[in-house]
């Protein structure tokens, strides 16, 4: 797939498998999942380190930055000014400026709080960000976005974590009819079929973390996203057949007896 | 000098820089944003940015994170 990258404010990747690093076990398992994913974007958290325990060891020992994009994200920030906070500190802790922006809605749905988003999205972009957004799957909230200069949006495919797959394709269609920017479907995913799916919509890429960390076995179900994730693109692009509602025969009748 | 680290009271012999901090903590300056009085600072300024009595000071790194909050 290499032929086909996905480029995002004029950098270029790899993988349109990305992947997010929470809920593993330990670091080994992460690194092992990761790598069977095939992803090279892979999205982190910021926290306070652990003082008392010096021995703890690190995330960033184990995922080699020349390997990988670190996508911060802001999750758990529930207002604007914790979003920015959070992302001006990722851009301290990190060496780029790209940051999945989250500002979270309510801790049920862990739905974003679209008003918010926008608000600290452009902030953000003012301080020279690369805005990768989190939203619904609401079209007008990713033009908006769009608009005010994020170069690309992250619609959800349902609630994070919740593995429902696609709960709106119809919007997920518009979004991407109305976007001129590449359209990443991230949370919710469950399998590799619900990946599959978004890929065959038209999806640049899909982001997920639950859908393989939560697996019984995490490594072969990252290698299953990634082929997933493959096969979706590679239909997308061949172009399915349409849908009709009698038979077509494949053979032919000529020569029959 | 008495100085709040992540949330702890932590006493400390001045002059004391970030950077002599990291290191007593045994933390890589690469890997961690420091933030003081809500004041985050570039990694440029940890050797020379002395911390003083009362500072309330956040270390944050990368953590394990993806979609869920």
């Amino acid at each position: 797939m290499n032929q086909d990258p996905l480029i995002i404010a004029g950098r270029t990747f790899r993988s349109r498998l990305w992947v997010g690093t929470g809920k593993y076990q330990n670091f080994e398992e992460t690194r092992n999942a990761i790598e069977a994913s095939g992803a090279d974007v892979v999205t982190v958290a910021v926290r306070r380190v652990n003082i008392t325990d010096n021995k703890s060891e690190n995330l960033l020992d184990y995922l080699d930055p020349k390997k990988y994009t670190i996508l911060p994200n802001t999750a758990g920030c529930y207002t604007v000014e914790d979003a920015v906070r959070y992302s001006r500190l990722a851009r301290a802790a990190g060496v780029s400026d790209l940051v999945k922006l989250e500002v979270i809605g309510d801790e049920r749905t862990l739905f974003p709080d679209t008003a918010g988003l926008i608000e600290a999205a452009k902030i953000l972009i003012a301080e020279g960000f690369v805005v990768l957004p989190y939203t619904n799957d609401d079209p007008i909230v990713a033009k908006k976005l769009v608009d005010i200069g994020c170069p690309a949006v992250m619609p959800l495919a349902a609630p994070i974590g919740s593995g429902l797959g696609i709960r709106n394709p119809y919007n997920l269609k518009i979004i991407l009819e109305t976007v001129n920017v590449p359209v990443i479907v991230d949370a919710g995913v469950g399998t590799a079929s619900d990946a599959a799916l978004a890929m065959e919509y038209g999806a640049d890429a899909v982001l997920m973390n639950t859908a393989i960390a939560g697996a019984r076995d995490p490594l072969m179900m990252a290698t299953a996203m990634r082929f997933a994730v493959d096969a979706g693109r590679l239909a997308f692009k061949a172009g399915r057949i349409p849908r009709k509602l009698y038979a077509t025969a494949s053979s032919p009748i000529e020569g029959m007896l | 000098m008495k100085i709040v680290v992540n949330g702890e009271q932590h006493q400390a012999e001045e002059p004391l820089t970030v950077t002599l901090l990291l290191q007593k903590l045994n933390l890589r300056s690469e890997q961690v944003a420091v933030e003081i009085n809500l004041k985050i600072l570039e990694r440029g300024d940890f050797p020379t940015w002395n911390l003083h009595d009362g500072d309330k000071v956040e270390i944050l790194s990368f953590m394990g994170g993806g979609s869920p909050a």
